[in-house]
């Protein structure tokens, strides 16, 4: 035979196809139903937003990227699912360049300045929902009504979340009496004021379904976070009535599904290990419930998120798996 | 993906026995194209060259001379140590040279070449044993050490070391090894298939010789056939069971298939079956004891599925040891077109091959031929840290955290995060959406902690 080159390498010789981009795609693909009920619930202003932020992001990573000599990225699609996190984490009110403004800071202190995808301890997209938070207090909590496309005024009402509604209830009254919950569809649906893809539950869970379907998340992360928060805020409504709020109100209303699902889940950012994904997830929502009942903001999953996120590399090391053959198993 | 050759399969059996898990693994396309193909005997080759040094442990010392005339079934190395066996003429001829030629581990080693005289004539030392049961288990082991029997599953350890575990190891089970995890091969299917009769036979001299009453035959249930055939052949044999194991790569390792059959972790820092009371033999292993020990036949042909998209007719070959592999190649039709890549063994764990002049050895259960097109391409990404093979890992690893120490030459602690436990099954690196060689990193840390170690 002939004397042909063959080629050597490493076992093992085939692959499962999966693929950063592949990974990072599916969550852009699985975020289109959140996307289409912010733009139903809030009009064209949220889908210019969204677009925005993409834009903005992946225009930000290729200047930096160039910038410091590093290879271009872009096309992985990290860039576009920072920014789509970050848009369906604004309210639909803000201004255009504020997206902009948002969408360089996810890019360029949230992850580049680390050394780009991987190397990143925080979310990106909600280091730059927290500095324009702090930054810019007024634009980042206007809330406007939703009202379903074509059928609203060009000037949006404004409103208050539900959460914040409750705070400041609470504040004003000392106690939850009087305050109407309203119909639990509502939030489960998106019906109500907040950020561009938080509000709709059903919208954030058929995407997240997906995700879990394919194993790019699994169940440790969401399931503890939103089971904490069901708990923790049972335990106090239980208690006193007057002063909590039930738990599906808790659960359903803020950005926890949406945090819960897509920003606590962030691979880069949270355990590796089962058991250190669940430590993670209780401690979110452990420190959600901690702001949200006795803190001074109404809503507190992204610094819950991003408190865990410095936990990560403690939680990776106390929660390393039992290696085989150190375990204990039944006896012979 | 080839998902055209994945089928619809209903469960074929319930268990006798309650099945355990093992943590961990994948499940790749199987791809067992050539498992209906019958084995097929591979024609004499003109030349064979017969590696010294088949099997884990030391080389064997060539016995012929140059010039020398040699019959199948000939010596022509003898074992040198306990953790070695002899190995002997595969044909009959005469020995050209002893010299060092491309052997499938990657580089060249000492063999013997012979020239077939075309008569494949047996020797005339053959022993046989009519009445092999009644002989005493040192006998037995003897016999097959003698016979150069080591295991054929791939890593070729020799089998009466395996067989000889010091007394305060006692053993309890032989495990049966059928699992054939790895996607492509189906040499050991088709020996199932085919002679079913002979893996039988051996594994009752096998536990005879361990002085076990229970015996589990352990197939993966992509290979009904297969089970149905081994149940119904040990159906009046109440110390042999035949249990089906979820398809699951790599259900066949031994550790993996302990722990799935009886919930035994075999312990950690340089464990065996035999701390747990049991020892693993693979189907054509048994098949080759028998041989041995029934009609004095030693260890010179093996069946070995040649297969791939890049051969014209894949196929189970009956063949001679020391066969050069393009030969094989040649006898399923040839490359189909541009090929990339040849790989001795499975997909998962097998050894791409520099040269098509490496020759067929005990271990050797396939080639695997890829196409230029199918190789993977591309270089490593960074890690996305998604946990992927943390949870693929069947030795529950951190296979990301190993790779990254082995990356900054951080072997201490590598070692404290157990990298030397790694088994080397590539389930880490199959599932890498960043495509870092991680096995490959892995090793590289393992082999310079050995490295160290022996230093101090």
């Amino acid at each position: 035979m002939d004397d042909r080159q063959l080629i050597l390498s490493s076992s093992p010789h085939i692959h499962s196809g999966e693929s950063t981009p592949r990974i990072m795609y599916s969550v852009g693909v699985t975020l289109i139903p959140a996307m289409f009920m912010g733009v139903y619930l809030f009009g064209f202003r949220a889908l210019v937003v969204v677009l925005v932020s993409v834009v903005a992001g992946m225009a930000t990573e290729a200047i930096t990227q160039r910038i410091m000599g590093r290879k271009a990225t872009i096309a992985d699609g990290s860039a576009m699912v920072t920014g789509i996190l970050l848009a369906l984490n604004l309210p639909p009110t803000v201004p255009w360049w504020l997206v902009v403004v948002g969408s360089a800071i996810a890019i360029v202190i949230g992850k580049q300045i680390y050394g780009g995808l991987g190397y990143n301890p925080f979310n990106p997209a909600l280091v730059a929902r927290v500095i324009l938070l702090i930054s810019f207090p007024v634009q980042m909590t206007t809330w406007v009504k939703p009202g379903p496309l074509f059928s609203r005024t060009i000037d949006a009402v404004t409103t208050a979340t539900p959460l914040g509604e409750m705070k400041t209830h609470l504040m004003v009254k000392g106690t939850l009496e009087g305050f109407a919950m309203g119909d639990l569809w509502d939030p489960f649906v998106g019906n109500i004021g907040g950020c561009i893809g938080e509000t709709s539950v059903i919208a954030l869970l058929i995407g997240a379904g997906f995700l879990l379907y394919r194993g790019y998340i699994t169940w440790h992360i969401p399931v503890t976070f939103v089971g904490t928060v069901f708990i923790l805020s049972g335990l106090f409504w239980l208690i006193n009535p007057d002063r909590y709020m039930n738990p599906v109100f808790h659960i359903l209303t803020g950005g926890l599904m949406l945090g819960a699902f897509y920003m606590a889940t962030d691979m880069v950012t949270s355990p590796i290990t089962n058991r250190g994904m669940m430590v993670f997830g209780v401690g979110c929502g452990v420190i959600t419930m901690i702001i949200r009942l006795f803190g001074g903001y109404p809503e507190g999953v992204s610094y819950s998120i991003l408190l865990m996120n410095a936990a990560t590399p403690l939680i990776d090391r106390y929660t390393r798996p039992t290696t085989f053959g150190w375990r204990e198993v039944s006896p012979r | 993906m080839h998902e055209g050759s994945r089928r619809f399969r209903f469960e074929v059996s319930f268990p006798m026995t309650r099945l355990y898990f093992f943590q961990g693994g994948v499940h790749p396309s199987e791809l067992k194209i050539s498992q209906d193909t019958p084995i097929e005997e591979l024609k004499i080759p003109d030349r064979i060259v017969v590696p010294l040094s088949q099997h884990i442990g030391a080389p064997c010392e060539a016995t012929v001379a140059p010039g020398d005339r040699v019959r199948k079934g000939d010596r022509v190395g003898q074992a040198t140590g306990f953790v070695s066996v002899n190995v002997h003429a595969p044909i009959s001829g005469v020995v050209k040279s002893i010299g060092i030629f491309p052997h499938p581990i990657g580089r060249p080693l000492p063999a013997v070449e012979i020239e077939s005289d075309g008569e494949d004539a047996w020797t005339d030392k053959l022993k046989p044993h009519e009445k092999y049961m009644d002989l005493p288990p040192e006998t037995l082991k003897e016999i097959i050490r003698d016979m150069g029997v080591v295991g054929m599953g791939g890593a070729a350890f020799p089998t009466h070391v395996k067989f000889s575990p010091p007394k305060e190891r006692p053993i309890d089970t032989l495990i049966i090894n059928g699992a054939e995890c790895e996607p492509y091969l189906t040499a050991d299917h088709r020996l199932m298939l085919e002679e079913p009769e002979n893996i039988i036979a051996g594994s009752q001299i096998a536990m005879r010789i361990l002085g076990v009453d229970r015996g589990i035959i352990a197939i993966e249930s992509n290979k009904p056939d297969a089970i149905d055939k081994m149940k119904g052949l040990t159906e009046d044999i109440p110390v042999l069971e035949v249990v089906a194991l979820r398809v699951r790569y790599p259900q066949g390792a031994e550790k993996q298939l302990i722990k799935t059959l009886l919930n035994r972790e075999v312990p950690s820092s340089g464990g065996l079956p035999m701390d747990v009371g049991v020892i693993v033999q693979n189907v054509g292993t048994l098949s080759a004891i028998y041989k041995a020990v029934r009609f004095g036949i030693p260890l010179i042909e093996r069946i070995t599925t040649v297969t791939g998209s890049g051969v014209r007719e894949p196929k189970n070959l009956r063949v001679r040891i020391g066969t050069p592999i393009e030969v094989l190649i040649e006898a399923c039709g040839g490359f189909t077109s541009d090929v990339g890549k040849v790989i001795m063994g499975g997909p998962m764990m097998g050894v791409s091959q520099y040269s098509l002049e490496v020759p067929v050895v005990k271990g050797t259960s396939g080639i695997v031929v890829q196409l230029l097109s199918e190789v993977e391409e591309g270089s490593a990404q960074p890690c996305i840290r998604c946990g992927s093979c943390v949870r693929a890992c069947p030795a529950r690893l951190m296979p990301t955290v190993l790779g990254v120490f082995a990356q900054l030459d951080m072997f201490e602690e590598a070692e404290r995060y157990d990298v030397v436990e790694c088994i080397e099954c590539g389930c880490c690196d199959y599932v890498c959406p960043a495509k870092i060689p991680l096995v490959q990193l892995l090793r590289y840390a393992k082999a310079e902690i050995l490295t160290r170690k022996k230093a101090a």
